[in-house]
């Protein structure tokens, strides 16, 4: 056993940064000015001059990539939307506030009592369902997801799960088993998961192996709809587009 | 449970920096051969974070809001600044405390667990306070990691191992059973 | 002091000081992100884009880097690399930008990047600074699929997402998991401190015929000076 395996933070960080062999300097590439006295004005010089580059840099390539990533982001907002409501004829974004439904000038900055929705609409205008994103604790971390609720039925019209760290092969599975999935389209709120389904309104069959990830889902649903659902149906009939 | 609880334990344990999300490996592995320095690592880890923490709530409300693209390099400069002014300030203010930490503490700048927790408390939206609760969780979670695997390494020193097994693979084996272990902690914060 | 050719250079990083095999350097991302070979490959490229272009600016421009900031200079450098990456990876492959989420970001902190501008970039001439980087990176990217692929293939049964056993396959899921990136690399290491003693042992009996020193051999559990003697034995 060397010295130098015996994992000292001190010979990690000199094998990272002085290299593993002594490496002969070539006078012509020296780094500038070792030896000499540097100005303080030229430090900042450099800095400035680095960092304003670097700066510059950053924007331009995010101005290049800013459609793109916006365009994915969209996306993948609309991906979710429309399998959650059942594919509505189109939907749009606005925020449940204390006046009802309405559209706030900017979706990224929502006020502290304000939630985004994506409300959708049929072909004639009206209103179909509601689209609502929400997210707690499950097994391992934060699950986020997002459901679709339709007021007028009183039930559920599907949920797609957007986020989370469950374990792969078991808990995962709120994700990818289809047939824990479907069972949420036309359960009656509020829900509650159990082991052998009776048949009765707002069952959900949770998934075995999984029963914790299961149960997380559905108090994910009851408690964003808890909140949200006296305001939804008291304005959910004036919107009309 | 309270959400602030709730960080905090997850950061802790269930999600525990080290173990499950493989931050600040570096003094993991290099740290953790005897549980004194385990400890003074450990400290010095849980001050630096909680400091970064504060800063980068700053940084986010007033800063970042109107440039969110420069995040990463906002974040790692002021790491670095912070742990030189915090090295002044305690070199100054505890000598002491300065000869106790002192040569931790420029090698926390390269730590990933520091930029990882102001990455993290970003992406989640956490405020002041969830921040705060986060950064400490973090740091004793760090330090708990870290005294556990300089126990054990106490032991398997004065033990009989097979040649090849006295480098890293033994101590990366020895965390895998670590991290197996801490794995039990899933679901201990799901209240339902 | 040796002088080392321009394949040294480009070949050293691949395997004999491999970053995270024999260096042990940017353990973080090597175990975080390796669950499968998808995640791996995009690390590993990240990471080889960013290395390659930090070092290519900072051997161009180390006439006009004080030496009392240049680590300063350094990591902005990096910083703003791993902005673009971050950036572009958004833009081209959102899928596996989500998947690698933070990890990204934390390229900045990779002790590996840092290593090679402070030991190496800055004070070598700009093509052997670059051909040193991509052979480095390239050293990074080989560990990292090594482990995605082990970590892959038992833990979910497949290879780049192709299933490879069949549905009666039963996937050893701690392999994916956090365990299983300790301990894949841990055994990975056992492995090659095993090969390594068996062929010192061998060239202490003398059956190593001259030159066999240029074979790439991981010189784990070896002292520098271990490892010259060695090198002096066989020559």
């Amino acid at each position: 056993m060397s010295e130098e395996r015996s994992g000292n933070i001190g010979d990690a960080q000199r094998r990272g940064l002085v290299g593993d062999e002594a490496l002969p300097d070539e006078p012509a590439a020296e780094p500038a000015a070792l030896g000499d006295e540097v100005s303080s004005l030229r430090m900042i010089l450099t800095l400035g001059a680095a960092g304003a580059l670097a700066g510059l840099l950053i924007v331009m390539v995010f101005n290049a990539t800013l459609p793109a990533i916006e365009a994915h982001r969209a996306e993948a907002v609309r991906l979710a939307v429309t399998e959650v409501l059942q594919q509505p004829a189109r939907y749009e974004a606005l925020s449940v506030t204390e006046a009802g439904l309405v559209e706030l000038p900017r979706e990224d900055v929502q006020p502290a009592n304000a939630v985004l929705v994506y409300v959708g609409f049929d072909e004639g205008g009206r209103a179909t369902g509601v689209a609502v994103t929400a997210a707690e604790a499950g097994f391992q971390d934060i699950v986020g997801l997002i459901y679709g609720f339709d007021p007028q039925s009183g039930t559920l019209l599907g949920m797609k799960v957007l986020e989370s760290k469950e374990t792969p092969g078991l808990g995962d599975k709120i994700q990818k088993d289809a047939r824990f999935v479907a069972q949420f389209a036309g359960a009656r709120p509020p829900l509650e998961a159990v082991k052998r389904p009776k048949g009765e309104e707002g069952e959900i069959d949770s998934i075995t192996g999984a029963t914790i990830s299961s149960r997380a889902v559905v108090r994910i649903i009851n408690n964003s709809l808890e909140r949200l659902r006296p305001r939804i149906e008291a304005h959910f009939q004036e919107v009309v587009r | 449970m309270s959400e602030l609880v709730w960080i905090f334990l997850s950061a802790l344990v269930v999600n525990n920096f080290t173990l499950a999300l493989f931050l600040g490996l570096c003094p993991f592995m290099g740290v953790s051969s005897r549980v004194e320095t385990a400890l003074r690592m450990g400290a010095a880890n849980i001050f630096v974070l909680v400091v970064t923490s504060l800063s980068v709530s700053f940084l986010n409300a007033f800063v970042l809001v109107k440039a969110p693209y420069l995040r990463i390099i906002a974040f790692i400069v002021v790491i670095a600044s912070l742990v030189q002014v915090v090295e002044t300030v305690i070199k100054k203010v505890s000598p002491v405390l300065f000869r106790e930490l002192g040569i931790y503490l420029p090698l926390i700048t390269t730590n990933c667990a520091i930029l990882g927790l102001a990455i993290f408390q970003t992406n989640r939206g956490y405020g002041f306070f969830e921040g705060l609760a986060f950064a400490v969780g973090a740091g004793l979670g760090l330090t708990l990691a870290l005294v556990l695997m300089a126990s054990i390494r106490e032991e398997t020193e004065l033990a009989d191992v097979p040649s090849i097994a006295r480098g890293m693979g033994l101590v990366l084996i020895i965390a895998g059973s670590l991290s197996l272990g801490f794995m039990g902690f899933a679901g201990l914060l799901s209240s339902s | 002091m040796r002088q080392t050719t321009p394949q040294q250079d480009l070949l050293r990083g691949l395997w004999r000081e491999n970053p995270v095999l024999i260096q042990m350097l940017g353990l973080c991302p090597a175990l975080a992100v390796t669950n499968n070979v998808e995640n791996s490959l995009a690390m590993g490229l990240a990471t080889f884009f960013v290395l390659c272009g930090s070092s290519l600016l900072v051997s161009l421009c180390k006439r006009w880097i004080p030496g009392e900031i240049r680590i300063s200079v350094y990591i902005l450098i990096i910083a703003t690399f791993v902005t673009v990456a971050d950036l572009c990876l958004a833009a081209l492959l959102p899928d596996i930008h989500k998947a690698l989420g933070a990890f990204i970001a934390l390229i900045v902190v990779n002790c590996m990047i840092l290593g090679r501008q402070e030991a190496f970039a800055s004070r070598r001439p700009v093509g052997r600074a670059l051909l040193d980087a991509v052979g480095t990176g390239a050293g990074f990217t080989l560990a990292l699929v090594m482990l995605g692929g082990t970590r892959e293939v038992l833990g979910s049964g497949s290879f780049l997402n192709v299933p490879l056993f069949g549905p009666s396959y039963e996937p050893w899921v701690v392999m994916i998991l956090p365990p299983g990136g300790f301990l894949t690399l841990g055994v990975l290491l056992l492995g090659l401190a095993w090969w390594e003693e068996r062929r010192r042992e061998r060239v202490k009996a003398g059956g190593v015929p001259a030159g066999a020193d240029m074979e790439p051999s991981p010189a784990l559990g070896m002292s520098l000076s271990e490892r010259a003697s060695s090198r002096g034995d066989a020559a």
